[in-house]
């Protein structure tokens, strides 16, 4: 069992609020990933479930039992740590077998646990080095094989892909992906990264200022932002938005188009602009495209290798049964479709 | 940052030492203080009471006190001159690269690891002695025929020859480091923009080393403020003695407790003036 | 990368550097000579420290006379166990600084409050020895003087945000010795203490002058200011997420400090005890003072060849040197570590 359950939870540092009000529920066995931009409280609030922090009001509860008070030891959680955290003055075997020592398994138990660690990972060759002698991916899954050898609650993951180069971080991805699969634990993620929310989470829950913006699964995320955060957040790249006359035509204070959701052609369209910069991907092209009448800059993505470049002219047509409307407060207002 | 109950701990943690240290701080003071207003003479138990700030109008008065007084101050400003010139041009030179630096650096930081008795001895014998004493031979071999007397005629300056011999190293060192941690694209970059060895010594090396010359004047005085090993082994507490040997003679010789805390009272202001700046500056670097 | 150096530059500062080298040592390399001449050659050293014979009588002669050992013994016992004692006050203590830092003062006094309560006691403490007629001569009461001006100063300080706990406890260390000497002393030698009647209490059991069980402390708490910065610097170089990460693989605090921080700073708590076993060992100013027998250290052993009888060169030359060389040798080896004890961090 894993659910976690944070119950109108609070934290302020020395009168400077991180989280103001925030309650959420995390299921037994799902994939949480919390997600915004730095600053946002994602990893005091992964931290507050850690017990490394105390809440300054609201409960923590973990499978329904009141854990606020408890430290992070009688938790029963495991954390793997941006930087790792790896204990340099051990080896690998050590450092894996650290949190059983702790709970005073016996010899045999704790090596054949790491031994079952260290399989799952792939590490068994590198059991006697220390952790200045690995590589990053490597260090990477010693702190994975930490905090799965004593079969906790849940796993807490702070940002670990990101000192990772990019090839390294998309495998990585997949492994712990795979991971939640094997061991059908709850895991709760924090990252900056949308991509990696996207493509790992059950749940994802969105963090701006502290404030729980939205919950959902990725594609609910994506198809109905509750408000211009979120929808400006999730997608890359990033969406459009317009405001003034362009948005009362649909009735709502500022609108939002995503690139993809945009269609360009050479002769006519609903808007007509120039093209600054044209990113040619391969299998995309990103236009970034000024609008005639100063109504704004768009961005637009559109499959293959549309030959376009710098200076050209060129006519956008949104697709309007997919536009985003946004109140005055820039909540969602219903889908014009 | 951490959990309630870490910092409760870590408040506990951190008591013991407060304690011992605010035990050691507080009560010498507090009854240094308290005798400083007291008649009380060793030899004398019975006549005890109120003093008022007699001990201080008899210390201030005391002919020894203006002259011990004038000798501290020309000890520490004597000594930090030497060694802070002496310490810069050190410093530059361990910086050079020549055969054998390693042993040349051992060699020159020795004499701060030498306790102050065994220089003090040494010195007084085996160096400056006036009859057997190396330089004395030294002087011979050039001919004067009545050697130097150094600890006779220039006591003052005898001991602040062996307190300086022993905080040279302590400055070079210090500034050494700081030599070291300037960075080598400076040096590129001045010698890119035309500056000759002169101009790079004045306007990058001298800046860089100003707030390590300050931290090493600081601690040096406090340091030196309370010479006294040398002093006194070397006997010359009559003629170089300073407010530190003074405070010691009242208590040793005079057996006069009231007395002897007003000295150490004043040593105390005196510290503390030198001792605010340092913690000032080192508080400003804890900051950042 | 630096460019190459011309030879000749190369060797004018390879002559004026060892030329410096050799001055600067001079004195201990004379002293190491004259240590293993006989007494009268040692006198007229200069014309023949090559022709004349070597020795090693002097260092029996040292011992015979003036028990060498003992003193050497006494200079151990209190080097380790001061070091030791400061060790397990300095640990927590840096370990608290350092990982759990206060942004703040916890105490809801402020700065004047405090002012206040300590004035407050001193103003008590002033009129209660006033209606004494300035003597204390009660157990009793002189204790409850002595807290009342150290209670309120401790938990002031206790309460202070880190980095003026941290200032407060560099600046103990500045605090003269002649400033604590009179009080020291007098507490140390019973017969002094203007309320030595305190009844009930044989004071003469706890006799401090001239003994360990006084030096020992002294020591300790002469050097527990430079522990504490050092370790404190030290341990600031260890990542939080470490320690944190030890807490969430449930180790206690004891296994978090035994088993995770102290393996990892093994390297800057070894340094610093070396520059602590330093200062010890050539601490002067309290050894002539409170010691002259029984506790006498080394510094103190040399010391009496002040007032010598007969020639004695070369037997002053052999004690220093047996007085110098183990501290000589520990000090090559940590100078790089002086700089951060010696500056307090305000040099790097």
């Amino acid at each position: 069992m894993g659910s976690i359950t944070l119950d109108h939870v609070s934290k302020t540092f020395g009168g400077h609020t991180v989280v103001p009000d925030a309650s959420l529920t995390i299921n037994d066995g799902e994939f949480v990933v919390f997600v915004g931009p730095s600053g946002c409280g994602k990893s005091t609030l992964l931290r507050l479930i850690a017990g490394l922090e105390d809440v300054s009001g609201g409960r923590i509860l973990l499978d329904g039992r009141d854990a606020t008070t408890e430290g992070p030891a009688q938790r029963g959680l495991a954390m793997v740590f941006q930087s790792y955290a790896l204990y340099p003055h051990m080896t690998v075997r050590q450092n894996i077998g650290f949190p059983l020592l702790m709970a005073k398994l016996d010899k045999a138990e704790i090596e054949r646990k790491v031994q079952d660690a260290a399989r799952i990972l792939n590490l068994g060759d590198y059991l006697d080095r220390k952790p200045g002698q690995l590589s990053g991916g490597q260090r990477q899954r010693v702190a994975i094989g930490r905090a799965i050898v004593r079969a906790p609650k849940a796993f807490l993951f702070d940002e670990p892909l990101s000192n990772l180069d990019a090839a390294l971080r998309i495998n990585m991805r997949l492994e712990i992906t795979e991971l939640h699969q094997q061991l059908k634990t709850t895991m709760v993620y924090v990252t900056h990264d949308q991509v990696e929310a996207m493509t790992m989470a059950d749940k994802i829950v969105v963090l701006n200022a502290g404030r729980v913006e939205q919950v959902g699964s990725p594609l609910d995320l994506y198809r109905k932002p509750a408000n211009r955060f979120v929808a400006g957040f999730i997608g890359s790249p990033k969406m459009n938005f317009l405001d003034g006359a362009e948005a009362e035509r649909y009735r709502a204070h500022s609108i939002g188009i995503r690139p993809e959701h945009i269609t360009p052609t050479r002769d006519k369209g609903r808007w007509h602009g120039r093209i600054g910069v044209a990113e040619h991907l391969g299998s995309d092209v990103f236009l970034h495209v000024a609008l005639d009448g100063g109504l704004g800059h768009l961005t637009v993505r559109t499959p293959g290798d549309m030959a376009v470049s710098h200076g050209d002219e060129i006519w956008l047509t949104p697709d309007d049964s997919r536009i985003y409307r946004f109140d005055k407060a820039g909540l969602a207002l219903d889908h014009t479709s | 940052m951490a959990t309630g109950q870490a910092q409760k701990l870590a408040k506990w943690a951190l008591m013991p030492s407060v304690a011992a240290l605010s035990a050691w701080a507080f009560i010498p003071l507090a009854l240094t203080f308290y005798f400083a207003f007291l008649r009380y003479n060793l030899q004398d138990p019975d006549n005890t009471g109120w003093a008022g700030f007699s001990n201080f109008y008899y210390f201030f008065k005391d002919p020894f006190f203006i002259k011990d007084l004038i000798n501290t101050v020309l000890l520490v400003a004597g000594v930090i001159m030497a060694t802070v010139v002496g310490g810069v041009l050190l410093a530059l030179l361990l910086d050079q690269r020549f055969w054998g630096r390693g042993i040349v650096r051992l060699l020159v930081i020795s004499p701060f690891f030498i306790m102050p008795t065994v220089s003090s001895l040494v010195w007084k014998n085996l160096i400056l002695h006036p009859v057997f004493g190396l330089t004395a031979e030294i002087q011979r071999w050039f001919g004067f025929a009545q050697p130097f007397d150094w600890f006779g005629k220039l006591p003052l300056f005898s001991v602040g020859l062996i307190v300086a011999w022993q905080w040279l190293p302590y400055a070079a060192l210090i500034l050494l480091t700081a030599l070291q941690s300037l960075d080598e694209e400076q040096k590129d970059a001045a010698a890119m923009d035309g500056a000759n060895r002169f101009n790079y010594f004045r306007y990058i090396v001298l800046p860089h080393l100003s707030r390590p010359i300050t931290v090493v004047i600081l601690i040096e005085t406090i340091f030196i403020l309370n010479t006294f090993a040398e002093i006194k082994v070397t006997s010359v507490g009559g003629f170089a003695g300073n407010l530190t040997y003074l405070v010691f003679s009242q208590l040793n010789d005079a057996n006069d407790v009231g007395m002897a805390a007003a000295g150490g009272l004043i040593a105390v202001v005196l510290a503390n003036m030198v001792s605010a700046l340092l913690v000032r500056l080192v508080g400003k670097n804890l900051e950042t | 990368m630096a460019r190459a150096q011309s030879p000749r530059r190369t060797l004018i500062f390879t002559l004026v550097g060892w030329t410096v080298g050799i001055l600067m040592f001079f004195p201990i390399f004379w002293t190491t000579v004259a240590a293993f001449k006989t007494e009268s050659d040692a006198y007229s050293l200069p014309q023949n420290f090559l022709t004349t014979p070597w020795t090693l009588e002097n260092f029996a002669i040292v011992q015979e006379r003036s028990d060498y050992v003992r003193y050497v013994i006494n200079t151990t016992l209190l080097v380790t166990l001061s070091t030791a004692l400061a060790l397990v006050l300095a640990i927590p203590a840096a370990w608290s600084l350092a990982f759990a830092p206060r942004a703040e003062s916890s105490s809801r006094l402020s700065g004047w409050a405090w002012i206040a309560i300590m004035l407050a006691a001193a103003g008590v403490s002033f009129v209660t020895l006033y209606v004494n007629d300035w003597k204390v001569d009660n157990f009793v009461l002189g204790v409850v003087l002595l807290l009342l001006v150290v209670a309120p100063a401790t938990l002031w300080v206790w309460t202070r945000n880190t980095s003026g706990t941290l200032l407060w406890i560099l600046s103990t260390k500045m605090m003269p010795p002649a400033g604590a000497l009179i009080p020291i002393y007098l507490i140390f030698n019973r017969n002094g203490l203007v309320f030595r009647d305190w009844g009930w209490i044989n004071l003469s059991d706890f006799n401090l002058m001239d003994s360990l069980w006084g030096m020992v402390p002294l020591v300790t708490l002469l050097n527990l200011p430079i522990f504490i910065w050092m370790l404190f610097t030290y341990f600031k170089e260890i990542p939080v997420a470490i320690l944190e990460a030890s807490r969430m693989d449930g180790a206690s605090l004891w296994n978090e400090i035994t088993r995770v921080l102290m393996p990892m700073a093994l390297p800057g708590i070894a340094s610093t005890c070396l520059l602590n076993i330093i200062l010890a060992w050539n601490e002067a100013f309290w050894s002539l003072n409170l010691t002259n027998k029984y506790a006498a250290p080394l510094s103190f052993f040399i010391s009496e060849y002040s007032s010598p009888e007969g020639q004695f060169w070369a037997k002053l030359s052999a004690a220093s040197i047996m007085a110098i060389a183990p501290i000589l040798i520990i000090g090559w080896f940590s100078q790089r570590q002086l700089v951060r004890g010696l500056t307090f961090g305000a040099v790097k």
